[in-house]
């Protein structure tokens, strides 16, 4: 799914939410994925203006789970440690997307180099572990 | 151009949120919420949530800045109707909505407002006199 405009991410949260859905998951552990999905969606939209999003219902010993891969070709991040830090941004906002999101999901993956964009990937299972 | 409708009752301004705001949407509602607290003198804004299936941390920046903004207005803000997995996620997330009123439901929120507003006046009232007494 390609997010290039701000409007793009309503419709998104909602393919977010039917993904879920469909493996059920419940209620709490979607709103989970569903904001984490809207942190980062938010973040390659602020910094990268845009970029894709890869859904996918995955299997893995016996668990079934919701994977977003989100790539983007933006500037990338130089110092992930300090990205991942809670109220750090080089942005105006709270500094609060890269680690809330990674909190709330069970697995997440962030692979930047400068200059060559970031992709993030992050797994929540259907029992929310 | 979409947008959310605040309704003015009393004192109070009322806003229920329908949908899923996008950006834009946020923003603008802050900004018209702040133009009506100035027009209309409010002394107090609702904000109905139970409808918002995700609030993130844009969405948790905008209700407090609205609280901060009204506050500097002379007006409470009280947000109700937080749906239970709507809070988790926030405090998962790290956000805790600080300066912001919170109410179960409308009504509670309502009540919130009504008290605030007499203890307000109630303060007011006391500076008042204590300022009277020093005249004395």
């Amino acid at each position: 799914m390609e997010i290039v405009r701000e409007q793009d991410v309503v419709p998104f949260r909602n393919r977010v939410r039917e993904f879920s859905t469909r493996i059920g998951m419940s209620l709490v552990n979607q709103t989970k994925l569903i904001t984490a999905a809207s942190e980062l969606v938010r973040n390659m939209l602020k910094y990268a203006s845009g970029g894709k999003v890869i859904l996918e219902i995955i299997s893995h010993n016996a668990k079934t789970g919701v994977r977003l891969t989100f790539k983007d070709e933006g500037p990338g991040i130089a110092d992930i440690a300090l990205a991942m830090r809670d109220g750090f941004s080089t942005g105006r906002s709270l500094g609060l997307g890269l680690p809330g999101a990674k909190r709330l999901v069970n697995e997440f993956d962030l692979k930047s180099n400068p200059g060559e964009g970031t992709t993030v990937t992050v797994i929540h299972w259907k029992h929310g572990r | 151009m979409e947008r959310i409708p605040i309704l003015k009752m009393g004192p109070f301004l009322l806003v229920t949120i329908q949908i899923d705001l996008y950006d834009r949407l946020a923003l603008t509602l802050e900004n018209d919420l702040i133009n009506m607290v100035s027009q209309t003198g409010a002394r107090g804004v609702l904000i109905d949530i139970s409808a918002v299936s995700i609030v993130d941390s844009f969405m948790g920046r905008i209700l407090g800045n609205i609280a901060s903004m009204s506050r500097i207005m002379d007006a409470e803000t009280v947000v109700v109707g937080m749906q239970p997995a709507v809070a988790i996620t926030l405090v998962e997330l790290g956000l805790t909505l600080q300066g912001v009123h919170t109410a179960l439901n409308v009504e509670k929120g309502m009540e919130l407002l009504n008290t605030k507003l007499i203890g307000n006046l109630e303060q007011d009232e006391e500076e008042e006199e204590d300022q009277n007494d020093r005249n004395d």
